[in-house]
C-alpha cells in the first residue's frame, strides 16, 4: 500500500475507516480536551457495506482510508445509524460519490436525514428487530430512539459479532490506537463517564430499558465498535455494566461544590463547606464555576451523591457562569441529588434564592434553608458554612444507607 | 379534551389534531388512545405522558 492514510483492520470482514479530529475543543458545547474521532466503519463481506460516515470536516480522510482498500465505488449498501450530522455530514457526498444500490436508516432517520439536507437518493427505512441479509451479511438492526436521538440505532452484525453501537458507548478521545485496551484505563473511565453524563444522562430510564431489551437478545459479542473514541474487544460486560450502574444514579458520599465569587466570601463560605463535607465524612469536590468548563462539571456530578452552589448576587441576579452551568446541568437530569445553595451578597441578595430555586426543579433536596452571608464572612459565618457541610454529609450518609443499603465511594 | 406532554421528548400530543401518520384520527381524546400507542418522536408508551 502506498496511501498515508489508511484503514484498519478490527475483525475478520470489519475494517474502519473513519477520522481523527486530534483539534476539536468545542463539540456543541461540549469541551472535547482529548479531540476525538468520528468513526465510520465497512464491512467487507461479498459487497461491501459502510456504516456511517463522518464529520464534514473528516471526508477526506474517510475517503482516502476507504481507497486503501477498496475502490469507493464497490460500496454496495449504506447504513446510516444516527442523524446527527457528525455521522450522518458525510452521507450526501458518499452517496454522490459511490452511487450506492441502497441507503439504510431507521424510520425516524429516514424521515430525519432529508430535513438535513439532500441525501441524493432514496432512503431504506428499516424496522427495530428487523435483519437483513446483504452483501453476504446478516445484519440485525436495533432502534435505540431517545439514545440519544429519535432516529439513534444500532446494526449488529452476526458472522463477527459485532455491535456498530453509534454513540453509545462511545467517547471523545483522539488516539492513534483504534482498540481500548491499548490505551490507559483511567483515561478511558474519565472519558467514558464524561461522555454519559453530558450526551445520554438524561435518557437514562430509556437506556436502562434499552439494556434489558439488547441484553434479552442474547447476541453473541465480540466487539463493541461505537462511533466515536476506541472500540471495544475485551471486557465487553464491563462497557455494558457501567452503562446500567450510570443510568441507575445511585447516591455516593461525593459532594461537588459549584461556586463562583467576586471578592472570595462565597469562595470562602465554599472552603469552609467543604471542611465540614469532609468532616462528616463526604468526599467533596470544589469546583470554581468560571474556571470549569460546564461539561467538565458534570462528568464530575454523575458519581456524585450531593451538589452545593453558591454563588453571589451580582446586579439582583445570578452570577452569569453558575446561570450557564445550571442551565446545562438541569436539562442533563441529574437525580437523587441532595444539597443546598449558599452565597455572599451586598444589599439586595437574590441569588441564593435563585439557586434554590433551580435546584428544587432539579428535584435537589435542599437539606436546609440556603446560607446567605452579607459581605465578607465572619468566623461566626463561616462556622455555619461548616455546620451546612456537616448537616449535608450527614443527609448523604443516610440516603446512602436507605437508597443503597451501603455506602457507596 | 387536553393536550398530554411526552416527559421524554416533548413532543405534546394535540388531541384535535390526532396522530394521522399513526392511524389516529383527529378528535381523539388521549384517553382514548389505544394501550399500545407510542409518542411518535421518541416511540415512548402512554404512561411517560403527563397532562399539559
Ligand atoms: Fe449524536
Ligand atoms: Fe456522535
Amino acid at each position: 500500500m502506498h496511501d498515508a492514510l489508511r484503514a484498519q483492520q478490527i475483525t475478520d470482514r470489519v475494517w474502519w475507516v473513519g477520522a481523527i479530529d486530534w483539534d476539536i475543543r468545542d463539540f456543541h458545547g461540549y469541551m472535547t480536551g482529548r479531540g476525538t474521532t468520528w468513526n465510520a466503519y465497512l464491512i467487507l463481506g461479498d459487497e461491501p457495506i459502510l456504516i456511517d460516515t463522518v464529520k464534514p470536516s473528516g471526508k477526506a480522510e474517510m475517503m482516502a482510508r476507504i481507497a486503501s482498500i477498496i475502490d469507493p465505488a464497490s460500496i454496495r449498501y449504506v447504513i446510516s445509524n444516527h442523524t446527527e450530522m457528525d455521522h450522518s455530514g458525510s452521507l450526501p457526498d458518499v452517496v454522490r460519490a459511490v452511487r450506492p444500490a441502497q441507503l439504510f436508516a431507521s424510520q425516524m432517520g429516514a424521515k430525519g436525514l432529508p430535513a438535513h439536507f439532500d441525501v441524493g437518493m432514496e432512503i431504506t427505512p428499516v424496522k427495530d428487530l428487523e435483519t437483513l441479509t446483504l452483501g453476504g451479511g446478516t445484519l440485525t438492526f436495533v432502534e435505540t430512539r431517545m439514545v440519544h436521538w429519535p432516529d439513534s440505532m444500532f446494526t449488529y452484525f452476526a458472522e463477527d459479532q459485532v455491535l456498530f453501537s453509534s454513540d453509545g458507548f462511545g467517547m471523545h478521545l483522539a488516539s492513534q490506537q483504534r482498540f481500548a485496551d491499548e490505551l490507559p484505563a483511567e483515561v478511558l473511565d474519565q472519558e467514558a463517564a464524561k461522555y454519559f453524563a453530558n450526551i445520554l444522562l438524561l435518557f437514562s430510564p430509556q437506556l436502562t430499558k434499552l439494556l434489558d431489551k439488547v441484553a434479552g437478545l442474547n447476541l453473541p459479542l465480540k466487539v463493541i465498535a461505537p462511533d466515536h473514541g476506541p472500540i471495544f474487544r475485551e471486557g465487553l460486560g464491563e462497557v455494558i455494566g457501567r452503562y446500567a450502574r450510570w443510568a441507575e444514579q445511585k447516591p455516593t458520599m461525593k459532594a461537588v461544590v459549584l461556586y463562583d465569587s467576586m471578592w472570595d466570601s462565597t469562595k470562602l463560605m465554599a472552603k469552609a463547606i467543604g471542611e465540614g463535607l469532609a468532616e462528616g465524612g463526604a468526599d467533596p469536590r470544589l469546583l470554581w464555576a468560571r474556571g470549569c468548563h460546564r461539561s467538565h462539571v458534570m462528568g464530575e456530578l454523575l458519581d456524585a451523591g450531593a451538589l452545593l452552589v453558591g454563588g453571589p448576587t451580582l446586579n439582583n441576579g445570578l452570577f452569569p457562569t453558575l446561570a450557564d452551568h445550571l442551565t446545562y446541568m438541569k436539562g442533563l437530569r441529574p437525580r437523587n441529588l441532595v444539597g443546598a445553595a449558599f452565597g455572599s451578597y451586598g444589599w439586595s441578595g437574590e441569588a441564593v434564592k435563585l439557586i434554590e430555586e433551580t435546584l428544587a426543579a432539579m428535584d435537589v433536596e435542599l437539606v436546609q434553608e440556603g446560607l446567605r452571608v452579607k459581605w465578607v464572612p465572619t468566623a461566626d459565618d463561616l462556622l455555619r458554612s461548616r455546620q451546612l457541610g456537616l448537616a449535608v454529609a450527614q443527609r448523604m450518609h443516610e440516603v446512602c444507607t436507605t437508597r443503597n443499603g451501603a455506602i457507596h465511594r | 379534551m387536553r393536550n398530554y406532554v411526552c416527559q421524554v421528548c416533548g413532543y405534546v400530543y394535540d388531541p384535535a389534531v390526532g396522530d394521522p401518520d399513526n392511524g389516529v384520527p383527529p378528535g381523539t381524546a388521549f384517553e382514548d388512545l389505544p394501550d399500545d400507542w407510542v409518542c411518535p418522536v421518541c416511540g415512548a408508551d402512554k404512561t411517560e405522558f403527563a397532562e399539559e
